[in-house]
């Protein structure tokens, strides 16, 4: 999964800061399933260790529904 | 040739402003001026006979018994290359012409058998003997048995297929003309002169099979007489019928007329009508159909406690209870995310719509997914992203329009061979062609055809040149400004130009990672911005990296900003692999949208779902294909329901499929044979083939046809109906009673399709989404007027090496594909006379690369990557690039895929198949995975009370001997 979002982020740091967060966070929030979102922030809760800049900061608006 | 075909006018239909009126035999008939007097005469309601002229090539002259009388004309002229005049007056009948035509019978029937060997009593499917009939030519005067006669030819029956017999043969040049016209390969010729000449394919045998001949049929069907004629007309006798329906095979969609006998299919003949096909076809869709009876079908429904116990055959009731109580249990222990489903593009629209419906509807999630997820999932972002919509934006007769052909990533002839020929005949009609590709495939020198560039590129690096052609049409003013303009979001597209023209994107700057010259590149793009209408069509060699969907973007934002798009002969054409890949995305495959690419977040659409299955439905999206098997690992998924995809055969890095599907406690396969996934399955439901059910394909060009059942499953259902039953037993009430249904409700939640129904494509033949109020009878070219998404939108793209590199370990780049005989895993086409021309899947390697490993033609090789290691055996060829290996994945024995990586691409998880570092070198034994693989596949495939596994013996590699194995 780092590895994944990271690929995300590399992907859209070609743009300017902002929309480039809300790329990623739009990617994630779009295509990720909800345990997917929440393993990530839980990793990201852990200190995210590996994570790129941007994901980091796109994953504080990443939302995760509980059911 | 076809005896249940349509009427054949004898030459091709033209195309004019000016419309010629003349009269035949007293009628009155209005053509197209280049129309034959043939034609017009046929179109006039007269009969014409002809045995060297068909509608599908053009007017040869040979046979002379087309001939007509035209008042104010000397002579009898032929009427196939005679045109028409305004108020020209032909008579098509006399006595004189009797008489003639009489004459030439009688010459031909010299050197002719005299009689069918189709229907011994009568004509049979031979013109000449029929015509003989008409005449009234019941003798021939002149010697027979001559010296100079073929009457002693033996038969040429070395095509599994079909035969030619040279003592039917009337030298017409219909096969020849049908070669080279039609199919465009040029394999045949006449051989000698005069008397004595014949048919030649060409070789020192002389022999069809070991020729350049590609088993097309085209020939077959364009033969006159029954000089080429298929084994199976030969065996069972004449059809009779025809029952309409479309091949199972590639993304072309071609439509078939299958000629019946009784409730035998005979042959299966391409359509004259079919749109995608116009009455050509390959030797998958003509030949290769013979699966459906093969052995190895299985025709019980099956069940087992656990993987390691043979199968158990059981009714239908008891392995959908079986299945159904497990699944519950799953749901009640784990949830519903505990469950999923795998939907297939090999299926029909109707039954993969129902799927992705059980899935969200019935197990309550959002877990369903595809095949496309390891083909074409980058298309659907990428033209998601850029015009607003996922799909090919021609239709395949737009290639007639097109001035350069650029070709990505695509190997045509082998993987859609039909449209290949169409463009073919384009290339050879003076179209410029670019080809992008590591390895030389056919189409880059070919018979009259020749790439004006060839762009070698080095595996992964598409991005780059994609982005080094863009920086070129910039930098040098190339770009159509009032394209942009006009049609695009002009923020995106400065955004763009200011990044593409950074240095780092230059051909100079790029050629370092594709290895293409610069100069190359340039040329390449000055080519494509400036030859007239440029079109791109482009494959997995494409979507299958790591950056498939940006450079899918790339390609759009080149469309766009040469003003190649919306009109014909030009746009952004993606070559589906499977026969419904387009399909089975539009019906809502994936598991973050419904059918018609709405995402479920979107209220307004999840709503028309809710109200019409009457049920809560989850806004967020599911898992994909790999969130399923990484969940499985981790002991969170447990129940999937397959509907005929091989995921262990298909996916990559196979191990960890197996150990996904082995840490789940119920797999249901639905397919037609027991397949390599099955091995890990519970539950086996014996599904349908294309010619055992109603229902429709949508193929590249997002044609929609009829897919008809003139047999019955040896199981009893149609995939449909047994995901119907399943979702009876699982306590949801669903009750189609015909497919037909199910497309009417598609229609009523699908604005895209709101206007299809089988009435419709019945009455047009066949229709291409979107087809709506506004576009009652469909769309053949896309974004003509407007983007899907209102203005286009200009992605930026930049290039990343992928992080599969080849270093002093793994020095080689592995890429794999596909051959012309066989099929995606091969599970239909391995079970047909297929094998002749490919029986395993060789390694091709370049004769450096080999020279330095001590390898040569036929040398078994491993070939090891950082994943796992298989065997082959190595076929050194110069169409490689010294650095780059080959191989397809036809054979499950092969196991490419436990070679391949774990490296997707960012945006959609498409595997990269196309980029493998490894190495290679020579081998006396199999793989140890390889050993493990056939010894548990016996074991996990067993059925009760078999001794062998059901697998018929030929359907396992050739080279896997008991030597071998040792």
């Amino acid at each position: 999964m780092i590895r994944q979002v990271n690929q995300i982020a590399a992907y859209f740091e070609v743009y300017p800061e902002q929309r480039a967060e809300e790329g990623v966070r739009g990617h994630i929030q779009k295509f990720m399933a909800p345990t997917l979102r929440q393993q990530l922030l839980d990793y990201v809760a852990e200190g995210g260790e590996g994570l790129d800049p941007l994901v980091l900061k796109a994953a504080r608006s990443i939302e995760v529904k509980t059911d | 040739m076809a005896t249940v075909q349509p009427i054949d006018y004898g030459t091709p239909e033209r195309h004019s402003d000016k419309q010629i009126t003349l009269e035949v035999d007293g009628r009155s008939v209005t053509v197209p001026e280049g129309t034959s007097v043939m034609r017009a005469a046929i179109l006039s309601g007269a009969e014409v006979p002809k045995l060297c002229a068909t509608d599908s090539l053009e007017p040869f002259g040979s046979c002379r018994l087309c001939l007509v009388e035209i008042e104010g004309k000397r002579g009898y002229p032929a009427s196939c290359t005679t045109l028409v005049a305004e108020g020209m007056k032909v008579h098509t009948q006399s006595d004189k012409l009797g008489q003639l035509r009489r004459g030439v019978v009688e010459l031909y029937l010299t050197d002719h058998a005299g009689s069918s060997r189709a229907e011994p009593e009568g004509s049979g499917d031979d013109d000449l003997l029929r015509y003989a009939r008409e005449l009234g030519v019941d003798k021939v005067r002149y010697p027979t048995n001559s010296s100079r006669d073929h009457q002693d030819a033996e038969i040429d029956a070395s095509n599994p297929y079909f035969e030619f017999d040279a003592t039917r043969c009337i030298v017409c040049s219909r096969c020849v003309r049908a070669c080279d016209e039609t199919q465009g390969t040029f394999a045949l010729t006449v051989d000698g002169r005069g008397f004595a000449s014949m048919i030649s394919a060409g070789t020192d045998s002389n022999d069809f099979l070991s020729s350049e001949c590609v088993s097309c049929g085209a020939c077959v069907q364009a033969c006159p007489t029954e000089a080429l004629i298929e084994k199976d007309v030969v065996t069972k006798g004449l059809p009779d019928r025809i029952e309409k329906t479309t091949c199972a095979y590639c993304g072309v969609g071609c439509s078939f007329d299958a000629e019946m006998k009784g409730g035998e299919v005979i042959r299966m003949v391409p359509s004259k009508e079919g749109k995608a096909n116009h009455g050509h076809s390959c030797v998958k869709g003509r030949f290769a159909w013979g699966y459906t009876h093969h052995p190895d079908r299985i025709t019980s429904p099956m069940v087992r406690e656990s993987i390691y116990e043979p199968w158990r055959e059981v009714g239908w009731d008891e392995a959908i209870n079986f299945a159904v109580e497990r699944f519950q249990s799953i749901r009640e222990r784990y949830g519903r995310n505990g469950l999923g489903a795998i939907t297939s593009s090999r299926c029909t629209n109707e039954e993969t719509y129902l799927m992705q419906k059980f899935a969200r509807a019935v197990f309550g999630t959002n877990n369903v997914d595809t095949c496309a997820r390891v083909c074409h999932s980058p298309t659907g972002y990428g033209m998601g992203s850029t015009f607003g919509t996922s799909a090919g934006t021609q239709n395949f007769d737009s290639v007639e329009d097109a001035d350069v052909i650029l070709v990505i990533g695509s190997n045509p002839t082998d993987a859609h061979p039909v449209f290949a020929s169409q463009m073919k005949r384009r290339l050879r009609q003076g179209a410029h062609l670019i080809v992008a590709d590591p390895r030389a495939i056919d189409l880059v020198r070919s018979p009259h055809i020749e790439a004006d560039y060839h762009l070698q590129l080095k595996p992964g690096t598409n991005v780059a040149l994609i982005n080094a052609i863009a920086h070129t049409i910039l930098s040098e003013g190339l770009e159509d400004r009032a394209f942009i303009e006009s049609r695009c979001d002009i923020d995106e597209y400065d955004a763009w130009y200011d990044f593409i023209l950074r240095e780092e994107n230059s051909p100079e700057a790029m050629a370092q990672y594709t290895g293409v010259p610069a100069w190359k590149m340039r040329a390449a793009a000055r080519l494509y911005a400036t030859g007239g209408n440029g079109a791109i069509y482009y494959g997995l060699g494409v979507t299958e990296h790591s950056q498939g969907s940006v450079m899918v973007m790339g390609m759009a934002n080149l469309c766009m900003a040469t003003g190649n798009i919306g009109r014909p002969g030009v746009g952004l054409n993606p070559m589906r692999g499977q026969n419904n890949v387009q399909g089975s995305c539009d019906m809502g495959s994936f598991p973050h949208e419904y059918p018609g690419y709405r995402h479920l977040s979107t209220d307004s659409v999840r709503k028309i779902y809710e109200k019409e299955w009457d049920v809560k439905l989850d806004n967020e999206p599911g898992f994909r294909i790999p969130n399923m098997i990484d969940a499985a690992t981790e002991g969170e998924f447990k129940g999937l329901y397959i509907q005929g995809e091989d995921i262990l055969q298909s996916d990559p890095n196979i191990k960890h499929i197996a150990a996904g599907l082995d840490a789940m406690e119920c797999v249901v396969i639905q397919d037609i044979f027991l397949n390599e996934t099955a091995s890990y399955a519970h539950v086996f439901l014996p599904g349908s083939t294309f010619l055992e059910k109603d229902g429709t394909f949508t193929n590249a060009e997002r044609r929609i046809n009829r897919v008809r059942r003139i047999q019955t499953a040896p199981g009893g259902y149609a995939d449909w109906e047994i995901t119907q039953m399943m979702a009876q037993a699982m306590g949801y009430p669903m009750n189609y009673s015909h497919a037909s249904e199910i497309m009417d409700e598609i229609a009523r939640t699908t604005p895209t399709f709101a206007g299809v129904s089988f009435s419709k494509i019945d009455a047009l033949g066949s229709v291409q989404w979107p087809c709506n109020d506004e576009h009652p009878e469909g769309t053949p070219v896309m974004h003509a007027d407007t983007f899907v998404r209102g203005k286009g939108k200009f992605m930026l793209t930049p290039y990343f090496a992928t992080e599969e590199r080849a270093n002093r370990k793994f020095p080689l780049l592995l890429t794999t594909g596909r051959i012309l005989s066989q099929y995606n895993v091969g599970a239909q086409t391995r079970r047909t006379a297929n094998r002749h021309w490919h029986d395993e899947d060789v390694l091709e390697i370049h004769p450096s690369d080999a020279e330095t490993r001590g390898i040569t033609n036929g040398t078994r090789v491993a070939v090891a990557s950082r994943m796992g290691e298989t065997t082959l055996h190595a076929q050194v060829s110069e169409r490689m690039t010294p650095g780059v290996v080959y191989t397809t994945f036809h054979f499950p024995e092969t196991a490419a895929n436990v070679v391949t990586t774990e490296f997707t691409d960012w945006a959609t998880d498409c595997p990269e198949y196309k980029v493998t570092a490894v190495e290679v070198t020579p081998s006396h034994t199999l793989s140890e995975w390889q050993k493990r693989y056939m010894d548990q596949r016996e074991l996990q495939q067993r059925i009760a009370d078999d001794a062998q596994s059901v697998r018929a013996p030929e359907t396992v590699a050739a080279d896997i001997n008991t030597e071998d194995a040792e």
